[in-house]
């Protein structure tokens, strides 16, 4: 898996604010998380998860408040934010009529990537031969899971915003993408990713934020449990 | 591989692969030149008008092409990962290519359509402004409807939408074409002369849009939900 530099902060807050059609979706958010963490976010539906990933994703606007990602001030160029992270969301964003590795081999052609990087990242993935000459439509969901995140891996994202990565997932399939995500910060990307579970157990996340009405309600840091 | 040729081989690959053209387009084009033949029922008539029932069935026909082409970028939000990996003017230019590419072949099988079916004669000195007039037309119908096709991609009802914001915005494109081909189809209504100016206006209408649509796609499929 590539490697990235972890030190410094990731993700910055100050009581960032977001209004989506005039709601405030977020509503002055405080949070710090550093380069290399694996941080798990929680809160019911409507909490402002998805907006919190998308906002760290530079794809909806700070509308008041202060935002860094990775030392790039949102307020100013949330568009350059887009390239330095990864966000999957409730959709896998995979070409349905491509194969596994013709979706991955596209992103790769896109930021220069090598075909040996396409094969690290499907092997690392455990997308075998045949998966990756699957067209994505006749996947499952836990191996489409997988080619997505394929894709942030061969795109060197050194943050990776997951939003509900463990839906539709059977048990193995959850307990593989545990090891995904400590495997990823191990290498130093920075892994923030949503839940609305609440004690699901298997992957032992060292922090977990709390979200509740657009705002973060507990920040707990699981001591011992960490993995790196 | 260039930006722009890896986001073009991407869509003509899965072109390739969904049959999308062969198989609902070319028909569908055909089938309105067929039509316009019986509703005219007329020889000298069809004649007369072939030309622009060519670029009418090319610009319906447009409308599948360019819907199909954002519907695989917006079903499982891979627009924002393009958008993430590449620059949003490289992103619109790979698209248009692959959009050329397909727009174009149509356009010859409409041509070889109005030759069979409406008794077109071309003779040889002017096969090449008919060709650049396909090429040129196409080119301009290519951008247009990747810049439009940005504009309604995330919208509800964007079926409906992008026939009703395009069109307009397509009529010079289809005076001009009509005319350029009238001349290339050797119609007593224009000369070649006459013709090749007109190819200076689709040119020029393919720079302005070309040069527009890659100004503004970042602002277009910029996300605000």
């Amino acid at each position: 898996m590539t490697s990235f530099v972890a030190s410094g902060t990731a993700i910055s807050l100050s009581g960032a604010v977001v209004a989506l059609r005039g709601f405030p979706a977020l509503a002055g958010v405080d949070m710090t998380i550093a380069c290399g963490e694996l941080v798990a976010l929680r809160g019911g539906n409507g909490t402002g998860k998805s907006t919190l990933l998308r906002l760290c994703a530079g794809l909806v606007p700070l509308t008041r408040g202060q935002a860094t990602v990775l030392d790039v001030e949102l307020g100013k160029e949330r568009a350059h934010v887009r390239h330095l992270v990864g966000l999957m969301g409730h959709r896998n964003g995979l070409y349905a009529d491509l194969t596994a590795r013709e979706n991955v081999q596209f992103v790769a052609n896109l930021v220069g990537a090598t075909h040996a990087d396409v094969d690290a990242a499907l092997q690392r993935l455990g997308i075998d031969a045949r998966v990756a000459a699957t067209r994505v439509a006749a996947l499952s969901a836990g191996q489409r899971r997988r080619t997505a995140l394929a894709i942030l891996v061969v795109r060197r994202a050194q943050l990776w915003l997951l939003d509900e990565p463990h839906a539709g997932l059977d048990a193995v399939a959850r307990e593989e993408l545990d090891v995904i995500l400590r495997d990823a910060t191990r290498s130093g990307a920075t892994v923030v990713y949503a839940t609305h579970e609440v004690d699901r157990p298997g992957l032992a996340t060292p922090r977990t934020i709390t979200l509740q009405g657009g705002r973060v309600v507990s920040d707990e840091q699981s001591l011992g449990r960490g993995t790196r | 591989m260039n930006v722009i040729a890896v986001i073009a081989k991407k869509d003509l690959l899965i072109e390739w692969r969904t049959r999308t053209l062969m198989a609902r387009v070319v028909p569908f084009a055909l089938l309105v030149l067929v039509m316009f033949a019986v509703a005219l029922d007329s020889e000298p008539l069809l004649l007369r008008a072939a030309a622009g029932l060519v670029w009418l069935a090319l610009l319906f026909s447009t409308m599948l092409v360019v819907q199909r082409s954002f519907d695989v970028e917006t079903q499982d939000g891979v627009l924002d990962t393009l958008l993430a990996c590449a620059n949003p003017s490289r992103v619109f230019f790979g698209k248009a290519t692959a959009l050329f590419v397909q727009l174009f072949a149509l356009g010859v099988v409409l041509v070889v359509g109005a030759v069979v079916l409406y008794g077109v004669a071309i003779s040889g000195d002017r096969v090449v402004l008919l060709v650049t007039v396909v090429v040129s037309a196409t080119g301009g119908l290519a951008v247009v409807g990747t810049l439009y096709g940005a504009v309604v991609a995330n919208l509800i009802g964007r079926d409906s939408l992008l026939p009703l914001l395009v069109l307009p915005v397509l009529a010079p494109l289809l005076i001009a074409a009509s005319r350029s081909t009238e001349a290339a189809f050797g119609s007593n209504t224009i000369d070649v002369a006459n013709g090749w100016a007109w190819v200076g206006v689709l040119v020029v209408y393919a720079v302005v849009f070309g040069s527009a649509g890659a100004l503004a796609f970042a602002p277009l499929t910029e996300s605000d939900a």
